[in-house]
């Protein structure tokens, strides 16, 4: 019994050093993080800008909603593309400081240290994809009279325990290919995005793609945010995307811990976490 | 930690038996094969001993030390440290061992203090534990008090591999694995490294692997000496033994008559351009 809380103490305490660390880092490269923030802006503005374009090519639609929609997909973007990020880093960045040979021999178990980083990229992606909103709703004078803010941001925070169990699924990839395994991350995150409705609505989407839609977090995220954003729904009536929310977190996080141990102990048993030394 | 992996009194640091591990080697005249980089090593460490493994560039003594924390599973054979083998109860061998390697390894923005009080959370330490330790520790390896905000990058070798040593005794390890510890260090780093460990040695009942690639140093610091050679051990006793055993003067020439090459002439050319082409 004593040694179960103790191990846990220890784990807790590991997966508090795993976001102690990020935030020395975050601080050391700031003003990297500003210039990246000016290009997600930049970014942005290009696909929330869509909605005047189509007004102004003679296209009838409702300029406000459509903006205000497109904002929407592009910060759930933005946010899924930081998450990723982040997990992936856990092992990219470490292999090029060469650090992650210390990392994987400390008695940390693997949910504990991929849980820091899924904590630290939350909480850090939820600042980063709250200024975004800000600073491009400004950008366009958006109004927001009936917005539920809270109720969009629990959902957020719901949808994040699946972004972080495939985030895991993701953070794998470098361990098994050294060279180009963080790139792909971003073939993850462009194929959720894809069939979750980011710009439109599902609907649109080839019956196939609607499928793959029903089983993507990013789906049942994008749809209660814009909920609440643009009608003003409360929290109350966003169970029918809470719950699949959460169905969906509750397989993906074993699911992704498990893919991440197996891809470790590929890595063990063919030399692939480091060679020269 | 040794709370949670408790460690046997009469138990051996460190039983290998038939240790073996192989890799992929691919090039054009042969194709792929597999290579052993470890060919049935067996070996015995006592608590508290302190054994060097000597041996060139590409013998075998990292995967060695791998092995033992677990970095790498085997391809045959096992190994046990205090008890726990390094495949089933990796978690425990993980509390009880800790490692020096040659490239110091750290978050290069990062300071020496901030490199070292998240490492020791992995181990369980909290902030008010590494607030007192970590200070300490720092100033036991000879590194400057003044200097332990300033970024890793901006450090000498030989003062980060101070700081890898700090890291190492962070943590209490009952095991710890030196590998190449000083090689690359000036001359003056490398004495005050080695004062290091004869002065931890002789104050902690710590156990050390030294792998080295330095005879004087081997000599100086191991109770026995082990010869690395193509993955395989070729002897395992201490110094003066392995000399009165090939009649040498030196331990270089026992290197020589054990191995049937010198010291100094690398056997693997192409592993030593490989090694400067990863690093
Ligand atoms: N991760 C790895 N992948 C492929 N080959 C490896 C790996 N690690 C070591 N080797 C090979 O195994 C041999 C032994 O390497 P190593 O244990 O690093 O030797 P040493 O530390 O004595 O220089 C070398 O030929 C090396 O190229
Ligand atoms: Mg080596």
């Amino acid at each position: 019994m004593r040694a179960v809380a103790l191990s846990l103490r220890h784990e807790l305490i590991g997966l508090a050093g795993v976001v102690e660390r990020n935030v020395y880092l975050t601080r050391r490269y700031i003003y990297w993080d500003v210039a990246f923030f000016v290009w997600t802006v930049a970014n942005t503005l290009t696909i929330v800008f869509i909605a005047e374009g189509i007004e102004a090519t003679g296209g009838q639609i409702d300029v406000e909603r459509a903006t205000t929609t497109l904002l929407i997909g592009a910060v759930v973007w933005a946010y899924l593309g930081i998450i990723f990020e982040f997990l992936t880093e856990t092992v990219a960045w470490e292999r090029w400081e060469g650090t992650i040979e210390y990392t994987f021999m400390a008695p940390l178990s693997r949910a504990m240290h991929l849980g820091g980083s899924g904590v630290f990229a939350v909480l850090y992606g939820l600042v980063r994809a709250i200024l975004l909103f800000i600073v491009v709703a400004a950008f366009f004078g958006l109004a927001f009279d009936d917005a539920n803010f809270i109720a969009a941001l629990v959902v957020l925070v719901v949808a994040s325990i699946s972004f972080f169990g495939i985030g895991m699924m993701t953070a794998v990839l470098p361990l098994i290919s050294p060279e180009k395994g963080a790139q792909l991350g971003f073939v993850a995150q462009g194929m959720l995005l894809v069939v979750s409705g980011v710009y439109y609505p599902v609907d649109v989407l080839p019956q196939w793609m609607q499928w793959l839609a029903t089983i993507s977090p990013a789906t049942y995220a994008l749809e209660g945010i814009r909920a609440a954003i643009l009608e003003g729904d409360p929290l109350s009536s966003m169970w029918p995307q809470i719950w699949p929310l959460l169905v969906i977190g509750a397989a993906s996080i074993p699911l992704g811990l498990a893919i991440f141990n197996r891809g470790e102990v590929y890595a063990k048993r063919h030399g692939k976490l480091k060679r020269s030394g | 930690m040794r709370e949670l992996s408790p460690v046997p009194p009469d138990a051996l640091a460190v039983e290998a038996r038939d240790l073996r591990k192989e890799f992929v080697r691919k090039d054009r005249k042969r194709g792929k094969r597999r290579v052993p980089a470890l060919a049935d090593v067996s070996l015995t460490l006592e608590r508290g001993e302190c054994v060097a493994i000597l041996g060139q560039n590409g013998s075998g003594k990292s995967t060695l030390v791998r092995l033992l924390s677990t970095l790498l599973l085997p391809d045959g054979g096992s190994a046990t440290v205090f008890g726990y083998d390094v495949v089933r109860d990796g978690k425990a061998v993980r509390r009880l061992v800790n490692r020096v390697s040659v490239e110091a390894s750290f978050f290069k923005k990062m300071s020496p203090s901030e490199n070292l009080h998240y490492a020791a959370r992995f181990y369980g330490m909290t902030p008010s534990e590494t607030t007192e330790r970590i200070p300490m520790i720092l100033e036991r390896v000879g590194f400057p008090s003044d200097r332990r905000g300033e970024p890793m990058e901006n450090l000498s070798r030989g003062m980060q591999q101070k700081v890898a040593l700090a890291r190492a005794l962070l943590t209490s390890p009952v095991l710890l694995l030196l590998d190449e510890p000083t090689t690359g260090l000036d001359p003056r780093s490398k004495l005050e490294v080695q004062d290091f460990i004869r002065e931890m040695r002789a104050e902690h009942d710590s156990t050390i692997l030294l792998c080295t690639h330095d005879l004087d140093e081997a000599e100086s610091l191991a109770e026995r000496v082990g010869i690395l050679d193509a993955g395989r051990l070729l002897a395992l006793e201490p110094a003066a033994d392995l000399k009165a055993r090939f009649a040498a003067e030196t331990l270089e020439e026992a290197f020589f008559a054990a191995t049937g090459r010198g010291f100094e002439d690398e056997q693997d050319e192409l592993d030593a351009e490989e090694r400067k082409a990863l690093a």
